[in-house]
């Protein structure tokens, strides 16, 4: 070990109550931070999941004026080639196709706006694990006839599974969409808001009920890795010509990234008031550590120590406080959030019914994401690096005669 | 063999629209081996004839040349460099590095001046030995007395074979023993291995101890007194 560190290291120790101290703050803002950032990140993972896994997928290709109109005529045909020519790219790893549109549902007494969403059973449930949320009756078989209804829908509907679900809506260019199927199945939908409107049926029944032929509303594109999102997107956009076009699950649901943006700066505001208060509390100390020894310095200075050599040596002060003070927060957070992430705190009363009500689940979840750890780690590192350039330019601009008679 | 020529040295401060001179014209030469202390009542400009001496702190006039070396040219990080390797300095508040054992400080400039672990922990118990600390080498200066803290100071002196050891009232915490045996060491370290002590002090016993007294008063030296002048 250089004597310059295991200077620095014994020094720290000289005043263990006040480096404790230091630490301490620095190790309960990592714990908070890190707590605060996690939970954070959870909901927005949570909420990013129910629009990507229960919905929209990461891409989805679209008659290009499909977004705007939403209309059941701009749609477009599904042909093997154009799948085959998205599969072809390297990072796509399926392709889900889509016939989606809205209707109004009757049941003896009730009606209802609905979604119904055409779609391919099994490819389906690759992408949404829909399956396993059938809590009655069975999953849809790929001829079926019949429907899947969501839960909250059923209920307010009063049917059960084998009910007959009446359905009339405007199909393709105007044709009439009317029909009555037998439900074969509830779903509890992961989105507590599709839970109360959606209705599936499959392709062909969905096609046949809107008298679009073979066509579809959309083709949702899965990726092999999400870090890849971008690279694909521009790709794709460069091979689809129109009249397809492909959009990102951000640009499909622009309200939910501007919402995690402005709550994500609102989080950075919480956590920069903390590390402030937390960047003084070390400032303080190194400013009583240099201010106790300046004589001691100005020895070191005199029997030939050159100042860099001892700024470098209050520098080491300073990262070993940051480290020791982030590392611990960190160790600690680590299994804390681990056990939260398994066990998300579920909210009651008013704010259970007012993320009900946006269509979140009612829980607090917790993200493992590693940027929630090293986020915090490196703000201390850059805190740390900040003040020790105080004991850096106060060793420079020591007056060494001063300090020798400090 | 002269080590150090002072010329025309002043040192001037200045309080609010009154100059003092600390140091006012001292002309002096030091040879190689001389044990002398430079005495004088408090406010007599030894403190400071000695820091400028050491290069720790600027003349406002007059050359201080070492071995031929002019302080006034050197830059700053060459004049710790110089310090390093050609000064030693015992403190009147002994000034150890507390957070390193008795060895760990009398190695510190050795290590500073890039010497092998091997040398380095050779020299460091020659010299702990010659001033009586063996066996305590890895005490911290917390567990010596104020005269095992100046003679570690002593031997830290002494670890970079400096050309000169400055003493500013190495004495003046210490008990009669402790300066007894003290300035002992020094001179038995002066006549053995010719190294030179500059002392400042009050202490009439370090003065009875000197080869050469030389008597500061208003910045001025007044007295310069060979009690030794064979000495070698």
């Amino acid at each position: 070990m250089s004597t310059n560190i295991k200077i620095a290291w014994r020094n720290l120790w000289r005043n263990k109550r006040r480096t404790l101290i230091t630490v301490a703050s620095i190790f309960f803002g990592v714990l908070l931070s890190a707590y605060m950032t996690s939970m954070q990140e959870g909901s927005y993972e949570k909420m990013v999941d129910m629009v990507v896994k229960y919905y929209s997928g990461y891409m989805q290709v679209h008659h290009e004026n499909y977004w705007e109109s939403k209309s059941i005529n701009d749609t477009f045909e599904d042909t093997p080639e154009l799948r085959q020519s998205i599969l072809d790219h390297l990072e796509v790893d399926f392709v889900i196709p889509r016939l989606e549109s809205f209707a109004l549902a009757s049941s003896e007494e009730l009606t209802k706006g609905v979604l119904v969403m055409g779609i391919e059973p099994e490819s389906e449930n690759r992408l949404t694990s829909l399956k396993g949320n059938v809590n009655q009756g069975s999953y849809l078989q790929a001829n079926d006839q019949g429907l899947l209804v969501g839960e909250g829908l059923a209920n307010y509907l009063h049917l059960g599974v084998n009910d007959t679900l009446v359905m009339i809506s405007q199909g393709y260019h105007g044709i009439s969409a009317a029909g009555k199927y037998p439900i074969r199945g509830i779903i509890k939908h992961a989105s507590p808001q599709l839970n109360k409107m959606i209705v599936y049926m499959t392709l062909p029944n969905s096609q046949d009920f809107f008298s679009t032929g073979n066509r579809l509303t959309s083709l949702v594109v899965n990726i092999t890795d999400t870090n890849l999102l971008n690279r694909s997107l521009k790709q794709l956009r460069a091979d689809l010509k129109p009249p397809y076009s492909i959009m990102s699950w951000q640009e499909m649901s622009p309200e939910m990234v501007q919402q995690i943006e402005s709550d994500r700066a609102g989080g950075i505001i919480m956590k920069a008031v903390l590390y402030i208060v937390i960047g003084f509390g070390i400032l303080g100390t190194i400013m009583m550590m240099i201010a106790e020894r300046r004589r001691e310095f100005g020895v070191m200075i005199a029997i030939g120590m050159q100042r860099i050599k001892l700024g470098a040596i209050l520098f080491y002060e300073t990262l070993f406080i940051g480290m020791i003070g982030a590392l611990s927060g960190l160790l600690v957070s680590i299994p804390i959030l681990m056990i939260q992430a398994q066990n998300p705190i579920p909210l009651t009363g008013q704010a259970a019914q007012v993320m009900d009500d946006y269509g979140f689940e009612p829980y607090m979840f917790f993200s493992l994401t590693p940027s929630v750890f090293w986020h915090q780690a490196l703000t201390v590192f850059i805190i740390t690096m900040v003040i020790a350039i105080y004991p850096i330019i106060s060793a420079n601009r020591m007056k060494l005669i001063n300090a020798l008679h400090a | 063999m002269t080590i150090i020529e002072i010329s025309k040295l002043v040192k001037t401060y200045k309080d609010s629209e009154i100059q003092v001179h600390a140091v006012n014209g001292v002309d002096l030469t030091i040879e190689e081996g001389e044990f002398t202390a430079i005495v004088g009542p408090s406010g007599s400009g030894k403190t400071t004839l000695l820091n400028m001496l050491g290069g720790l702190d600027q003349p406002t006039s007059g050359h201080i040349r070492i071995d031929q070396t002019d302080l006034g040219a050197l830059k700053a990080s060459q004049l710790i460099d110089f310090r390093m390797r050609n000064i030693g300095f015992v403190f009147q508040s002994y000034n150890l590095i507390p957070v390193l054992t008795a060895k760990e400080n009398v190695e510190f400039v050795m290590q500073l001046q890039g010497r092998s672990k091997k040398e380095r922990e050779e020299r460091t118990m020659q010299l702990l030995e010659a001033v009586g600390l063996k066996g305590r080498e890895d005490s911290r200066p917390a567990k010596l007395s104020g005269g095992q803290q100046q003679r570690v100071a002593v031997a830290r002196a002494l670890a970079s074979k400096p050309k000169f050891v400055l003493a500013d009232e190495p004495t003046a915490n210490l008990d009669s023993k402790s300066t007894e045996n003290l300035l002992n060491i020094m001179e038995e370290l002066n006549k053995k291995e010719k190294i030179t002590f500059i002392f400042s002090t009050h202490d009439q016993r370090v003065v009875n101890k000197a080869h050469r007294v030389i008597t500061l008063e208003d910045g001025q030296i007044i007295s310069d007194i060979q009690k030794n002048p064979h000495h070698d």
